[in-house]
């Protein structure tokens, strides 16, 4: 993982003097409101509902135990005692008070955090597969390049104020796409070309929100080297010419359908031409002194454990669902991923108390060299554990409330904070996603559906990213009254769809029900194990309309 | 006479006029002393203002390709933020610095606010027409928040991972 070096440190400090001299200035009334909204929300610091909410960075979803612990503890001394884990690989605070931010800062700055460009017109988080640099199938290790993207991008001075928010994800796998890519403003799949060089296969202008859309390609294979002189033509063409007079309006999406994908590329081609030789070209220098930070740990030279799994799988019933369920397989031999599902029925998904992360912590260090990612899914992995300690691992975080076997299935709900914290929520989020939650508590059936991605979101801002569920729902406002729209078919995969609205909207009481048709309509439909995607791709709305309305 | 805040966070008198466009049908008032005038209008009519104090602005929607190959026959080229939040003269002015290759002055206009200095000098400005209302005795303060970036950008074209490479 990367480790700060004595630049990397100066900046962090002098960012956090910064701060506690704007916030200085705020106070003080030197700043008006307006003035100091872009420079907080540069900093994470939303006003939220109840209090302020702070968004902490991990970049592209990377933590230590040491940072979990310090997370905990400035949940105890400055919050209420609990985090939220986001759907962009980020962590936030609901309770802290203004005035105490820049000691946060502080704290956070001493184990390499911040909450730099969380939100804000600016470049955000880049984000990545939470199973890089573990996964058999992947072209390479996408993190080396996400921190590259991260320095980058980091005060860049000439897009502090760009006209909207602009994410940026990495992936690395050909066969899948756990970064949703194409769904955000630029997607870079890894890719090598014919004579085996590695570089980039870039989308712009995907996003989820009022207008959701699937990113086009505008470049089928940029060149490694290349990535940072790219990145900044699409941002000076964006920088430019992206609509500045409608919010709604001032996605990168907006400028990439108005220009076509083609007419766009053109014009950052243009701009690239000028620019791709310029001193930020990279380095094979400077990108192998980054990959230097992501080498393997100190992995035991092992068998697979496959005859003890099978006796511990035969002896205990629960640990064999977890191990279906929860653990993935691992490109080093006798080695498996984890993922520690944040999803128990009760609790809303993504949040941990002070106690779970230093749980979290403590496990990380006893099983996975004392490192987890954090995944848009608001889960957390263990990337690294021994196949023949899995069982020991499973006994440690069962009771902790971590092994619910429900990963990747109907109840592994993303789930934006929603009504119930977010001040621009239209509705609540965390109730509907725990109803469903109990309708679907017999385990035998959850599994028999296999996966199925159920996203629900708040409001068309879209953090629940419920375009892109395989049954998205979108919580929405009819004469103050909360109601819900159900929509049907969506992917953030390689075969990103969005999905498509089944009808009317309907009140909170009844989403129970209604999924369970849903339900019903894909069991009685489906051909052997055919997921629900390809069951609904098959048969289209009309039958779950039906059923649904009768 | 306007404070102008200078790239090393001096206060400096200065007698320049930014001259608005003027509303359709209305010619150009250009006042007897040195006078910023709408960059297109100064294209328009560039031989009547030779040897003159006449330098040009940018509006943060113009485009700077406009004055390719000419930039260096003005003493001041100044871009206008409307609003603090209109990042485009960033764009502008790396492009007139890094393209074009303008020498002389650049100074940014209008909602130019304390906390947008050191982006504005990373990107090429060197004066600074801070608002009115705001203190520019702690202009010097923000024009160095950070002693070093990650970027290259106009102030540096070594970006750190060269520096670290040395």
């Amino acid at each position: 993982m990367y480790v700060y070096d004595e630049h990397d440190r100066q900046i962090a400090a002098e960012r956090v003097a910064q701060f506690r001299d704007q916030t200085e200035r705020a106070l003080a009334g030197e700043l008006s409101e307006d003035e100091f909204l872009p420079l907080r929300l540069q900093n994470g610091l939303y006003v939220q509902r109840l209090a302020p909410m702070l968004r902490i960075a991990v970049p592209y979803g990377m933590l230590r135990s040491e940072q979990l612990r310090r997370l905990a503890r400035i949940t105890r001394d400055y919050d209420k005692g609990y985090a939220h884990f986001t759907t962009r690989q980020n962590v936030q605070l609901n309770w802290p008070a203004l005035e105490d931010v820049p000691d946060i800062l502080a704290e956070l700055a001493e184990v390499e955090m911040h909450a730099n460009q969380t939100s804000g017109n600016c470049i955000r988080n880049t984000t990545t597969d939470q199973y890089s640099g573990v996964q058999v199938d992947e072209i390479a290790d996408p993190r080396p390049y996400c921190e590259i993207i991260r320095q980058w991008s980091t005060f860049h001075p000439e897009f502090a104020f760009l006209p909207r928010k602009f994410k940026v994800a990495v992936n690395a796998s050909e066969k899948t796409d756990r970064a949703a890519i194409q769904v955000h403003d630029i997607g870079l799949q890894m890719v090598r070309n014919d004579q085996g060089e590695l570089g980039f296969r870039v989308h712009v202008g995907g996003g989820l929100g009022r207008t959701p859309m699937v990113g086009p390609v505008i470049r089928d294979f940029l060149p490694e080297l290349d990535l940072l002189t790219y990145l900044e033509a699409v941002l000076r063409v964006y920088n430019r010419y992206g609509r500045r007079d409608n919010k709604f309006k001032a996605r990168i999406k907006i400028l990439v359908k108005a220009l076509t994908p083609e007419g766009f590329a053109e014009k950052v081609e243009a701009e690239w031409a000028h620019i791709k030789d310029s001193p930020t070209h990279l380095t094979r220098e400077a990108i192998e002194r980054i990959q230097g930070y992501f080498t393997e740990p100190a992995y035991d030279s092992l068998e697979n454990a496959t005859e003890l799994l099978a006796t511990q799988r035969f002896e205990n019933r629960q640990f064999d669902q977890w191990l279906s369920h929860n653990v993935d397989s691992h490109k080093k031999p006798g080695y498996a991923i984890v993922t520690l599902t944040m999803k128990k029925t009760g609790t809303p998904p993504g949040d941990v108390s002070d106690t779970q992360l230093e749980q979290i912590a403590e496990v990380a260090d006893q099983f996975s060299f004392g490192e987890v990612r954090v995944t848009h899914q608001q889960n957390v992995v263990l990337a690294d554990v021994r196949q023949d300690q899995l069982f020991e691992l499973w006994q440690c975080i069962e009771p902790m409330g971590f092994a619910t076997a429900n990963l990747n299935t109907l109840t592994d709900v993303i789930c934006c904070p929603g009504g119930d914290y977010c001040a621009l929520a239209n509705a609540k989020s965390i109730p509907v996603a725990e109803s469903i939650q109990r309708r679907f508590d017999d385990k035998d059936f959850l599994y028999d559906l296999g996966d199925i991605d159920l996203n629900i979101s708040g409001c068309m801002n879209a953090c629940g990213h419920h375009h892109v569920g395989n049954i998205g729902v979108l919580g929405v406002d009819k004469k103050g009254q909360e109601f819900y729209q159900v929509s049907l078919g969506g992917s953030s995969h390689h075969d990103a769809t969005i999905g498509k609205i089944l009808g009317p909207s309907f009140a909170q009481e009844d989403m129970p029900d209604v999924i369970a048709k849903i339900i019903d309509v894909y069991v009685d439909n489906r051909k052997q194990e055919e997921p629900f995607l390809e069951t609904y791709r098959r048969i289209g709305i009309e039958p779950f309309k039906e059923r649904v309305y009768a | 006479m306007p404070e102008i805040i200078t790239k090393d966070g001096s206060i400096k008198q200065d007698s320049w006029v930014v001259v608005p466009r003027p509303a359709d049908g209305e010619s150009l008032d250009i006042p007897d002393q040195p006078a910023l005038i709408p960059a297109d209008l100064w294209l328009a009519g560039k031989e009547h203002f030779e040897g003159r104090d006449i330098g040009v602005w940018f509006d943060s929607h113009d485009e700077p390709e406009l004055l390719d190959g000419l930039v260096n026959e003005l003493p001041l080229i100044a871009v206008n933020f409307p609003k603090f939040a209109d990042g485009r003269g960033y764009s502008i002015a790396r492009l007139l610095r890094e393209r074009f290759g303008y020498q002389h002055e650049l100074r940014a206009i209008g909602d130019v606010l304390l906390d947008q200095l050191q982006f504005m000098k990373r990107c090429g400005f060197d004066s600074y027409a801070l608002r009115e209302d705001k203190d520019a005795s702690k202009a010097a303060r923000a024009l160095n928040f950070f002693s070093q970036g990650y970027q290259a950008a106009t102030d540096t074209d070594v970006p750190l991972f060269r520096r670290r490479a040395s």
